[in-house]
């Protein structure tokens, strides 16, 4: 066991990290999606924008931070706070590298780890649906509320076959540890390779899981009103748009930990593997965002019940069988 | 009737779909960086107004408030005055003593100068006339008067077919 102090000092490494990657995942995907429309997206902050992120920081804290007069004002600043706090947390988790021997010292390679630590992703996901949940009732709004029903009936469908998807690769890994499961994959080959159909159902309810185009309903800003964070402003807003962004981050670092072998790669140390196979996969998000149209809400839930779910049950039963007959 | 064109497989136009964004990443911006770029003009664009002076520099207006009749944000001040042998301001009977038009509410409906019946005041190229403050968007008769203090390119009218109304080139 490493001492606390070391915990807390990656904890605080990690979370800086995040935020420096959510900031600039911003950046990248607002400058990619200019490309990608023959634009050029933000280019006056600073060399080719690259003060942007700071920019908007700085914009969105100087605002006024105002209250809906009906509200109720303990909710209304909690919520929030409750959804970036479970999208940092849910990181902790995550292993990023392979652990280390400094001065001594046995530095692991996640902040904390947690022999359930699938499970403790999947739950802290859960409860960070009731910051928007109640972010939307907490606003006194008739459009807040339903967005934020909106919101979670999506969360909740697509919950499912997220789960049911990871369920295969738990069988493979025979363990809810993610250390261990990349350390399995470590010993034989990247799960995405027998798990290929499970690969897919994590990305595509991954999207929805994080409100992302196609499936972004809950904000879908072209046709309705922004949803749950309709009567939200400034920081509050942009501590919303932060929790969305880390579930992203966290969710693509979920699917290089169980689908990409994690830190495991040749040559290169393993953190810089892990960043490269997450890069690459949110960019095959932004990419995603550009490119197909959004879903209607009855198109949702009828892909995520009728077409998700069954492809995704399916996978976990043919790979448990599979995993005993073999 | 047309049938419709085969839509195909979707699951084929999908992956065509990624490849069309793709590619669009490599291709040049088309976006025009405006301040630093000022696309030219439209030649019948209509920007802030200008008044005008005959050649011997006596001004065209005559003060007869047309224009102000004619504006539909009544954003036009006009008190006339009569002109005296020795203070001859302008070429008709009276002339106009006080001038403004505000700015901040002109719409830029060019009926002013369809109005005049004198051609006395043009709308001109000119966009940029943001202020910090509201009082400086009121022009008065001397910032009328006077040569605009930015230039705007303005497009070769050659380009466009339309006619170019006679009071653009005759005043």
């Amino acid at each position: 066991m490493e001492p606390w102090w070391i915990t807390v000092i990656k904890a605080f490494v990690v979370v800086n990290l995040i935020l420096i990657l959510f900031s600039y995942t911003m950046l990248s995907e607002r400058k990619l999606m200019g490309r990608m429309q023959l634009r050029y997206g933000p280019n006056r902050a600073g060399p080719f924008g690259v003060l942007q992120p700071f920019a908007d920081l700085l914009k969105l804290i100087r605002k006024e931070s105002f209250f809906a007069s009906g509200g109720i004002d303990v909710l209304y600043i909690a919520s929030p706070l409750l959804a970036t706090f479970t999208a940092l947390a849910a990181f902790s988790v995550i292993p990023f590298g392979p652990g280390w021997e400094v001065g001594g010292y046995t530095i692991t390679g996640q902040v904390v780890d947690v022999p359930i630590a699938l499970l403790l992703v999947f739950a802290l996901g859960s409860v960070g649906i009731y910051g928007f949940i109640v972010g939307g009732w907490a606003s006194e709004s008739k459009y807040s509320l339903l967005g934020a029903m909106r919101t979670c009936a999506q969360l909740v469908s697509y919950e499912v076959s997220l789960a049911l998807s990871v369920l295969g690769v738990v069988i493979l890994g025979q363990s809810l540890s993610l250390t261990e499961i990349v350390a399995r994959q470590g010993e034989t080959i990247w799960f995405a390779v027998p798990q290929f159909v499970g690969f897919v159902i994590f990305l595509i309810a991954g999207t929805a899981e994080t409100s992302r185009a196609p499936f972004d309903l809950p904000e879908a800003e072209q046709e309705l009103v922004a949803g749950y964070h309709t009567e939200y402003g400034g920081m509050r807003y942009g501590l919303f748009a932060l929790a969305e962004y880390i579930n992203l981050i966290t969710l693509t670092a979920l699917a290089v930990t169980l689908f990409l072998g994690a830190w495991h790669g040749p040559w290169l140390p393993g953190p810089i593997w892990f960043l490269l196979k997450m890069v690459v996969l949110l960019f095959v998000f932004i990419w995603m965002r550009t490119t197909l149209p959004r879903l209607r809400y009855d198109q949702l839930m009828r892909f995520g019940w009728k077409v998700l779910l069954p492809i995704a049950t399916i996978n976990a039963m043919a790979t448990a069988i599979l995993v005993v007959v073999l | 009737m047309a049938k419709p064109a085969d839509p195909g497989n979707p699951a084929v136009g999908l992956v065509r779909a990624f490849g069309v964004t793709f590619k669009q990443i490599f291709k040049k911006p088309i976006t025009q960086q405006y301040p630093e770029y000022k696309r030219p003009l439209y030649p019948r664009f209509r920007g802030r107004h200008r008044l005008w002076r005959h050649e011997n520099g006596l001004e065209k207006c005559v003060g007869c408030s047309l224009c102000a009749a004619a504006c539909p944000a009544d954003c036009i001040r006009v008190v006339p005055a009569e002109n005296t042998p020795d203070n001859r301001v302008s070429a008709g009977e009276r002339y106009a003593r006080i001038y403004e038009i505000n700015m901040s509410r002109c719409i830029f409906c060019g009926y002013c100068e369809l109005a005049c019946p004198f051609d006395a005041i043009t709308l001109g190229n000119e966009f940029e006339i943001s202020e910090y403050h509201r009082n400086d968007l009121i022009y008065t008769k001397d910032m009328l008067l006077a040569e605009p203090i930015k230039q705007v390119p303005v497009a070769d009218p050659e380009l466009y077919d339309t006619p170019i109304p006679y009071y653009k080139t005759h005043s």
